[in-house]
């Protein structure tokens, strides 16, 4: 049975749970419905031109766990942000760990959507946030719509800063055989409230998984969000995430996405500037190898008048690993004094790896300042030159010439310790030692 | 300890060394001096060992060594440096990082573990005081956004730090006022032993005002044309570079 079909057939055992009288339930039915038309994006359209899902789409996933997983904190503490305190939401196979979980109603809420959907002094929220930031028209959003169960659910009061950042973490097992998962996620930071949020999907077995998340964002006047996604899956793990972000007036909302790993990893990032005097910062460091594919697909919708918008995204692609960047940035004639930047610098390591690289302006309105720019390099051979007269084999040199390339997208990480493990990382990625200790 | 014999270099096919022959000693410094596109910079290149440049004709020896099929890496490894006329800038990484990891690769080369922390920590605040360097200075991004002077004196903290054999300067004295000269020279001059040798490459003989060299050569469409002793380069500069044209002629 194909995909599509199968999904289709599957919604009914998924009602089975499902409170089939809240208005949530007709929300799933009619983005089950847009699904049902829709289907699963093709290379034809134009959105989908240079990501083809055809691979994932044979796989014969379980949709559903079959049985519960359990993990010992030791195995997996690596995938946490252990050196620092935080609030954690952790997932096993698409359900709530409690053991590995560390949520809070002090203040704030950092628990489950499913309990936020569910329980009725969370109606007035979901009612107001609840799907209607997230593209009701976009055809994985509409799946994830349909089936999706379980997520984080963060909501941040008038004025509250959140003291310590939240770790949201999805592990996949393998105990269920190849597995899909439609991880949902609502963040919600009212009027002058902030809040610092690192995201993780990591499978921890071989085993195909395909992970489909939403995540819609809304910051309210004022607000300051700061949302960091790390990508460094296994090779068998594949990623579609869309992220979808409402701000209102002087609100501020950086996201950063560092992808590393995973097979697949499409990256649907969007902003909508509701008010003015907007900062919206997109910035990205993706360093793959072997047949790895990442794409980032944002857009910009600068809606209001007096608003910012800053991309900054770097790729780093050695073997055949293909790169995907196309960077939409809408400026509605409204939207007067818009200043809008995108940058995105390449550099490919091995004449079979690939970028396709693609900004797409669509400016309506006649006093802004809009300024894109890409480019695709290999590495500068005076500067390896340089290195190699130090002494510096040219192996290392190549890593540290990749790592100082990466390396400045890191300024903007609030998170001391997070920059301290991204920066890490990408040495060990570029086999440089000289991240360690900066 | 140096010695280049007919050496015949080319880049992207077009010959720009045409028949060096150079003797250095420890204990000796060379000055280098000759007109723009005389072949200078391209002479301390091929010896450092930049891939871009063949050797079609003669050969490089070092301690008695072939240097032909030494990559930059060995060659550096072997005790030879090159000052560069323009420095790299590499954002992220710091200069107390950066001379770390070439210390520790010509340490890893020559089969010796890393430089224990102290000890590098000594030796990095002993020879930025000899430079004159301020502490916070090591910990910038290597010559991003230096001066020129500054991306100067940053390449004779890096000699002073890996105490190379041989030490070629290419053009240093180029960008800089003369209180950073004379640090710079000062700097070289501490440094310099009855062991090592230096090559000052230079199109101006000011630098040789405080670095006084054994040996002046004037290199001239690839080949030197004269040799002589630090009298030469006042002479140069009195009668500047036509005088050698015309010689020649």
């Amino acid at each position: 049975m194909e995909l599509k079909e199968k999904m289709l057939s599957s919604f009914m055992v998924l009602e089975q749970d499902l409170d089939l009288s809240s208005p949530v339930h007709d929300i799933r039915s009619e983005s089950l419905k847009t699904f049902e038309d829709k289907g699963f994006p093709t290379n034809k359209l134009e959105a989908w031109k240079y990501t083809s899902l055809a691979k994932l789409l044979k796989n014969n996933y379980s949709l559903f766990p079959k049985k519960e997983t359990t993990l010992e904190l030791k195995d997996v503490k690596k995938y946490f942000l252990y050196e620092i305190d935080s609030y954690k939401v952790v997932f096993i196979d698409g359900v709530y760990s409690p053991f590995l979980s560390d949520t809070t109603h002090d203040g704030i809420d950092v628990c489950l959507l499913s309990a936020a959907l569910s329980k009725p002094k969370y109606k007035k929220i979901i009612d107001k946030y609840f799907n209607q930031v997230a593209d009701k028209e976009e055809n994985l959003t509409a799946l994830n719509t349909s089936f999706a169960k379980e997520g984080a659910y963060i909501y941040i009061p008038k004025s509250v800063v959140a003291e310590k950042p939240i770790q949201i973490i999805h592990f996949s097992t393998g105990e269920q055989g190849d597995f899909m998962l439609q991880p949902r996620s609502l963040v919600v930071a009212e009027e002058n409230a902030q809040v610092q949020i690192i995201e993780r999907h990591q499978s921890l077995a071989e085993h195909a998984v395909w992970t489909n998340a939403v995540t819609e964002i809304f910051a309210d006047k004022n607000a300051i969000i700061d949302y960091y996604k790390i990508q460094n899956d296994r090779h068998d793990a594949s990623l579609v995430d869309n992220t979808y972000i409402a701000q209102q007036g002087n609100s501020n909302v950086k996201v950063h996405t560092f992808s590393f790993g995973g097979k697949i990893t499409r990256n649907n990032l969007n902003f909508y500037q509701k008010g003015e005097h907007i900062d919206s910062t997109m910035k990205g460091i993706t360093i793959i190898e072997d047949q790895q594919h990442v794409d980032h697909y944002t857009l910009v919708n600068h809606e209001q008048p007096n608003c910012e918008s800053h991309q900054d995204y770097k790729g780093i692609y050695s073997d055949k690993a293909v790169g995907v960047f196309n960077g939409k940035i809408y400026v509605d004639q409204i939207a007067q004094k818009t200043n809008a930047f995108q940058q995105n610098n390449n550099i490919l390591l091995d004449d079979k790896a690939t970028i396709n690289t693609k900004p797409q302006l669509e400016i309506f309105a006649d006093d802004v300042k809009c300024s894109h720019g890409c480019t695709i390099g290999q590495l500068d051979e005076d500067a390896l030159f340089y290195l190699r007269t130090r002494g510096i084999p040219k192996k290392e040199a190549k890593g540290l010439l990749t790592y100082a390339f990466a390396n400045n997208v890191l300024e903007s990480v609030a998170i001391p310790a997070l920059k301290t493990r991204i920066n890490k990382l990408i040495a060990m990625k570029l086999g440089v030692e000289i991240g360690h200790d900066l | 300890m140096l010695t280049v014999n007919e050496l015949h270099a080319s880049v992207e096919e077009k010959e720009i060394l045409k028949g060096i022959n150079l003797q250095v000693n420890p204990g000796e410094v060379h000055a280098i001096m000759g007109p723009n596109g005389s072949g200078k910079s391209t002479l301390s290149t091929v010896i450092a060992g930049h891939e871009d440049y063949e050797v079609e004709k003669g050969n490089i020896l070092f301690d008695g060594e072939d240097l032909a099929e030494l990559d930059a890496e060995e060659r550096a490894h072997k005790g030879i440096f090159l000052s560069f006329q323009y420095p790299v800038e590499i954002p992220g990484v710091t200069v107390t990082n950066f001379i770390k990891t070439a210390i520790n690769a010509s340490r890893k080369a020559k089969g010796l573990e890393d430089m224990p922390a102290n000890e590098m920590l000594k030796k990095i605040r002993e020879k930025a005081a000899l430079l004159e360097i301020d502490s916070k200075f090591l910990s910038r991004s290597l010559n991003e956004g230096f001066s020129g002077g500054e991306k100067k004196r940053n390449e004779i903290f890096q000699l002073a730090m890996l105490e190379p054999k041989l030490a070629i300067l290419d053009e240093t004295d180029s960008g800089l006022d003369i209180d950073a000269l004379k640090i710079v020279a000062n700097g070289v001059n501490k440094l310099k032993s009855k062991d090592n040798a230096v090559v000052v490459i230079t199109h101006y003989q000011r630098l040789l005002d405080y670095i006084v060299p054994d040996f002046v050569h004037v290199l001239y469409n690839g080949r030197i044309v004269k040799s002589g002793t630090k009298e030469l380069a006042h002479e140069l500069e009195a009668k500047g570079y036509d005088w050698i044209k015309q010689e020649l002629a």
